[in-house]
């Protein structure tokens, strides 16, 4: 475990109505200001380790450790990004976004200033007043990001933000979420089961073995992003190896 | 609607059915069927009469009363059930059974507890709406968006904030739903409760016309209650169709 570890999780253990064990045994460090990735086949409990992490599961067994203070529930130093986003269907754009704030109780005309900040930073300047439904799936999820950004958290926790978003929409919001997350100096823990959008985002990825699942090798790849474009990137020899190595680990899982 | 390959506006039919009524009315096939013509002149020299505004006041303050308790008392009562498991189980059962109980039949027992008068009407109009909207708002609560909840949660929303801020407005087209059903159970517990009261509101009118034989005021009386029912669910209607989209991206 590294030193400068602003997440540390310590032998997390989590079994389900004392039956399906999801995780067993997980200990691993997240460094600051890193982008690092749960990756594995489904149901090796990446989203299960991620909301033990965001305390809004508790886990069975170990502990959990964020800024040296161990995790008993959601915290404001954490923020989420859903799967399915997780928008109020009644509420604009301009109220989901400022959502997070206005929970802490945050005076009306202060929220919405921020929020409208975090708006224009994902890029959806312009429907603050429109509502979730009247927006697609990349533009909803962009929604979620800008939430989670305006409560202003250190470490940004999310679950599959892509999965439900077509593959278009989905390299052009990777790209985008690269260049704000290094500018805003964020942790991320990012769960995933795309390899190619772990190596193409992550700083470091974990690779859990299915169920039960635990920590099977953590891989850095070390692409040197640089000022270097998408395309660049995606022929880098370290970005093509490390999803060759993933790959390698990962169809001894693939029944 | 359509008819021979052909549209027919909406209105049509009901103007066909008020035309076969004045038809058999005017032939006197029976003397409980006036024609159409004169229920509706009925209707306006009874409309403005100070006997009709006063019994229709004290008809509307009941109602009133009656459905504001239901809706403050269910609504509560039903996300209380969809949220505790046990006041679920507990309530549960009774509430099904009340929803579909004839309550018309309790109010001769109102009556022997409450005595004879305007409460037992609210009473009565409190139990025909308030089972129906416990049984919405606890459905829609616990159709409520799960993920919403823990959205709520993992960016530190007390239970109480969860529960004004996410899951009663999640559940708000079902709660809508209840409240019209509601609604239109309240006008019919107005009526019968004033009925079997026989002495105040609109049921005194009802009881007084038919047991002169005023036929006419009588059906007219009848529209005017159907219409005010009719009005007062289609706004609710109205407000529900503006939640629907809630269901589509839930």
């Amino acid at each position: 475990m590294s030193a400068d570890a602003i997440v540390e999780v310590a032998g997390v253990g989590k079994t389900y109505e004392g039956r399906v064990q999801a995780l067993v045994d997980v200990s691993l460090g997240f460094p600051s200001g890193k982008l690092s990735t749960l990756l594995g086949p489904s149901g090796c409990g990446k989203t299960t380790l991620l909301k033990i992490i965001g305390g809004l599961i508790p886990a069975t067994t170990g502990e959990v450790w964020v800024k040296g203070r161990k995790v008993e529930g959601p915290g404001p130093e954490r923020a989420f990004v859903f799967q399915d986003f997780a928008l109020l269907p009644w509420a604009t754009v301009l109220r989901n976004v400022a959502f997070g704030l206005e929970l802490r109780g945050v005076p009306t005309a202060e929220r919405e200033e921020i929020a409208r900040q975090q708006i224009v930073e994902v890029g959806l300047a312009g429907f603050e007043s429109t509502y979730p439904h009247q927006l697609s799936g990349g533009m909803r999820q962009r929604v979620g990001l800008a939430r989670a950004l305006a409560v202003d958290a250190d470490i940004i926790l999310m679950d599959e933000p892509f999965s439900s978003v077509d593959e278009q929409t989905r390299r052009k919001f990777q790209e985008e979420l690269l260049d704000l997350l290094r500018r805003k100096q964020k942790t991320v823990i990012f769960v995933t089961h795309s390899i190619e959008e772990a190596a193409y985002l992550s700083d470091r990825i974990v690779l859990l073995s299915p169920r039960p699942g635990t920590v099977s090798k953590i891989i850095q790849p070390n692409i040197a992003r640089g000022q270097r474009s998408a395309d660049e990137i995606r022929r880098d020899k370290n970005y093509l190896d490390a999803v060759d190595e993933i790959w390698q680990i990962l169809r001894r899982y693939v029944a | 609607m359509r008819l021979f390959g052909r549209r027919i506006p909406v209105g049509f039919s009901l103007a066909f059915w008020f035309i076969v009524w004045e038809l058999v009315g005017r032939a006197r096939l029976s003397t409980i069927v006036p024609p159409v013509s004169r229920i509706v002149m009925a209707g306006i020299t009874i409309l403005p009469s100070e006997k009709f505004m006063k019994a229709a006041g004290i008809s509307l303050r009941s109602f009133a009363i009656g459905m504001g308790l239901a809706l403050v008392l269910g609504i509560p009562v039903g996300v209380l059930m969809a949220r505790v498991e046990g006041i679920g189980r507990v309530l549960g059962m009774w509430v099904n059974i009340f929803v579909s109980a004839p309550i018309s039949a309790l109010v001769p027992i109102l009556m022997g507890v409450i005595g004879i008068g305007e409460t037992t009407v609210v009473v009565t109009v409190f139990l025909f709406a308030v089972f129906v909207i416990i049984l919405d708002t606890q459905v829609g609560v616990r159709n409520a968006n799960r993920s919403l909840v823990e959205m709520a949660r993992s960016f530190g929303a007390r239970r109480l904030q969860i529960h004004t801020k996410v899951l009663a407005l999640s559940a708000l087209p079902e709660i809508l739903t209840g409240v019209r059903l509601a609604a239109i159970r309240g006008v019919k517990g107005v009526v019968i409760g004033q009925l079997l009261v026989a002495i105040i509101g609109v049921g005194e009118l009802f009881e007084l016309y038919s047991k002169h034989f005023l036929m006419e005021e009588f059906w007219s009386l009848v529209i005017l209650v159907f219409l005010f029912a009719y009005l007062v669910s289609e706004a609710i209607a109205s407000l529900e169709r503006r939640v629907e989209y809630y269901a589509s991206t839930r």
